[in-house]
């Protein structure tokens, strides 16, 4: 089979995944405590009907969007780095970490802007995951399972921390939000610092090579002539700020990273280039779905995203857990 | 190096141990105990029968889990067993809807949910006889995550079956360190003394078992029956725990731990008592700090996942060396 020919096939696929994502967007415009129909979308005549639309639920959309496409890379991000399938921001204390920024901020400067907030909780971020790396480091022998359960641990260390700090300074509710995805309070003015971790995500795509060139360690990458050290700190810095950016927008939103970008490699292979779109595309898919999903079950209620991501999340990584298993016995 | 055949050190410790535990009970009882003092003595006394309730539980089980797997980096709840509970709890309380929750006596509804733990603890038997044959981070790592998923779970149906109270329904259904189910304490205590009575006549079954399967075999012991009797107790114990405090993940660990160390045995008459005076002197002296000292900001669970958590991360490191 000629290259051009897989190519040609891939592009259909990825244009007919890229219809599925659209046809969610409308549904998702739709669909809502107060459903609208097509036709108050296209005639834009009822007031209350463009009100509905143009305030939140076209902010929700493309929130989820931006969302989901960009934990899915950060995610994938941290796979090529470390060389390791079971590592995401969730089980990396990356979210932890960028919850207790927040948290934080909040306490020492409550007035600050939600931007600075945001910039301390990537700089806790990053911070957060070098402290993972350096006790993976400590263990001398790294088994593939070690890294994320060390990962979850230290997570689950870094929680408690930030609920003591809350439980001190009454803020318990803030930090259950955090930790929590739920797009439900999505409002115009209240999401577009999503797009700076997108941003970050596109950035990433440009220069994946070098991730996949700096998994490969320290000594083997700079033979190849990639800067390790300052590839491993632009891909965890790009890791940080798109998990904080959603956790001060939306709130944690775990196990995309880690679902997605393995479903697409076990899909189509771990060629990055081509990995990455789909990446991308599915990640906005899967969470979409899930917040639709979580917004028609109960109707007037919600069921905020994190905890439907939560279920599916946990089961499709023990699937995941399982079929690694039996691989290598 | 030979163990020092004469039981006197271990007892000694043992004596140590007791008495340490009776003196963070006496200061909760009676420090700072105001005009009111019957009314709060009987308040306090409550509060620390469950707080040694709860210590006896997570203690004793950890250890007969600890021994039967002959493992000891996992425990009862780092396998999701106290999230299994809460799930039962979820799907038994909402399920019947809210009739339940005020027509039906708290304790058959506990003694209902024991009950389908022990049956559970079937699958989970299975499951661990798979995990000693995996490694043990395959098999922590699916644990914690199996974990996550039951918690998912259980908070999934919480909010579907009633959106609008979530929050107060939590509250008020499950338990935490701060609000004790105390209606559930004579049962635990009877459930607790009767698992104890079994314990206590197979601690050295419990010996046995700790030099592995195939040497308990060897000796003669029947190996299915004592670790299908061990993991009875162990579900039993992990119910009572639950349903009293809630979840505590890695507090069985710590204990567990620290009485390997401070024992200075392997014999289980020694190990098992030592593990539950270390467990209420924590769990005494914790809620007695956390009370008078940071007056009651905080739950004693946090403080405890927190250390918990660590020296889970400082073993599993270590031992992949």
């Amino acid at each position: 089979m000629s290259a051009s020919f897989a190519g040609s096939i891939a592009v259909k696929y990825f244009i007919i995944g890229i219809c599925g994502l659209a046809a969610l967007v409308l549904v998702s415009l739709l669909v809502g405590a107060v459903t609208l129909s097509p036709h108050d979308l296209l005639s834009g005549q009822s007031e209350k009907a463009r009100l509905i639309l143009f305030s939140s639920r076209v902010p929700r959309t493309i929130s989820l969007v931006l969302a989901g496409a960009s934990m899915a890379i950060a995610g994938s991000i941290m796979q090529m780095l470390s060389r390791n399938r079971f590592v995401e921001p969730g089980t990396s204390g990356t979210i932890e970490s960028a919850v207790f920024g927040l948290l934080l901020a909040t306490l020492i400067a409550p007035g600050l802007p939600v931007f600075a907030k945001m910039l301390l909780s990537v700089t806790s971020a990053l911070l957060g995951t070098v402290l993972f790396l350096a006790v993976l480091e400590r263990a001398p022998l790294r088994s593939p399972l070690l890294v994320p359960l060390v990962g979850l641990m230290l997570g689950g260390v870094i929680n408690a921390a930030a609920t003591f700090i809350a439980y001190r300074f009454d803020v318990l509710q803030s930090l259950v939000g955090w930790s929590t995805g739920d797009f439900s309070m999505v409002l115009r003015g209240r999401y577009e610092l999503l797009w700076v971790s997108f941003v970050a995500a596109v950035a990433a795509y440009v220069i994946a090579d070098r991730f996949t060139l700096a998994g490969l360690g320290q000594d083997i990458s700079s033979n190849l002539g990639v800067n390790y050290r300052r590839t491993m700190i632009v891909g965890l810095g790009i890791v940080a700020l798109v998990t904080a950016s959603v956790v001060a927008t939306v709130g944690a939103v775990p196990f995309v990273g880690l679902v997605v970008p393995n479903v697409v490699s076990i899909a189509i292979g771990d060629n990055v280039r081509r990995a990455v779109p789909w990446t991308a595309l599915l990640g906005a898919v899967f969470v979409l779905g899930c917040d639709i999903v979580g917004r028609t079950m109960i109707r007037p209620y919600e069921i905020p995203l994190g905890s439907i991501v939560g279920v599916l999340g946990s089961a499709i990584f023990l699937l995941l857990l399982k079929r690694a298993a039996s691989r290598y016995g | 190096m030979a163990e020092p055949t004469d039981s006197r050190r271990p007892t000694t410790m043992l004596v140590f141990l007791a008495a340490l535990a009776s003196v963070a009970a006496l200061a909760f009882l009676t420090v700072d105990l105001g005009p009111n003092w019957s009314y709060a003595v009987g308040l306090r006394t409550q509060k620390i029968v469950a707080l040694v309730l709860v210590a006896y539980a997570i203690a004793t089980s950890t250890i007969v889990f600890q021994t039967i797997t002959e493992n000891r980096i996992l425990t009862p709840s780092i396998l999701g067993f106290d999230a299994f509970y809460i799930l039962i709890q979820t799907v038994l309380a909402y399920g019947f809807g809210h009739l339940s929750m005020s027509h039906v006596d708290p304790r058959i509804l506990f003694l209902l949910q024991t009950g389908i733990m022990v049956g559970a603890s079937v699958l989970i038997y299975r499951w661990m006889l798979d995990g000693r044959k995996r490694d043990l981070q395959f098999v922590a790592l699916a644990g914690l995550m199996f974990g996550i998923l039951l918690r998912s779970v259980s908070n999934f149906l919480q909010r579907v079956i009633d959106p609008g109270e979530f929050a107060v329904l939590q509250d008020r259904m499950f338990a935490s360190f701060n609000l004790v189910h105390a209606d559930l304490l004579g049962i635990s205590a009877v459930l607790i003394g009767v698992a104890s009575l079994i314990g206590w006549r197979m601690r050295s079954d419990l010996d046995v078992l700790a030099l592995g399967r195939d040497t308990a075999i060897n000796l003669g012991l029947d190996y299915t029956r004592a670790v299908r009797v061990a993991l009875f107790l162990v579900s039993v114990l992990v119910s009572v725990s639950t349903a009293l405090v809630g979840p505590v993940t890695f507090f069985g660990l710590l204990v567990a731990h620290l009485a390997y160390r401070i024992a200075g045995t392997h014999r289980h008459a020694f190990i098992l008592p030592a593990a539950v005076f270390i467990a209420s002197t924590i769990l005494i002296a914790g809620q007695f700090i956390l009370e008078r000292l940071f007056a009651f900001t905080t739950s004693l669970s946090i403080i405890i996942e927190f250390f918990g958590g660590i020296v889970f991360l400082f073993l599993i490191t270590r031992r992949a060396a």
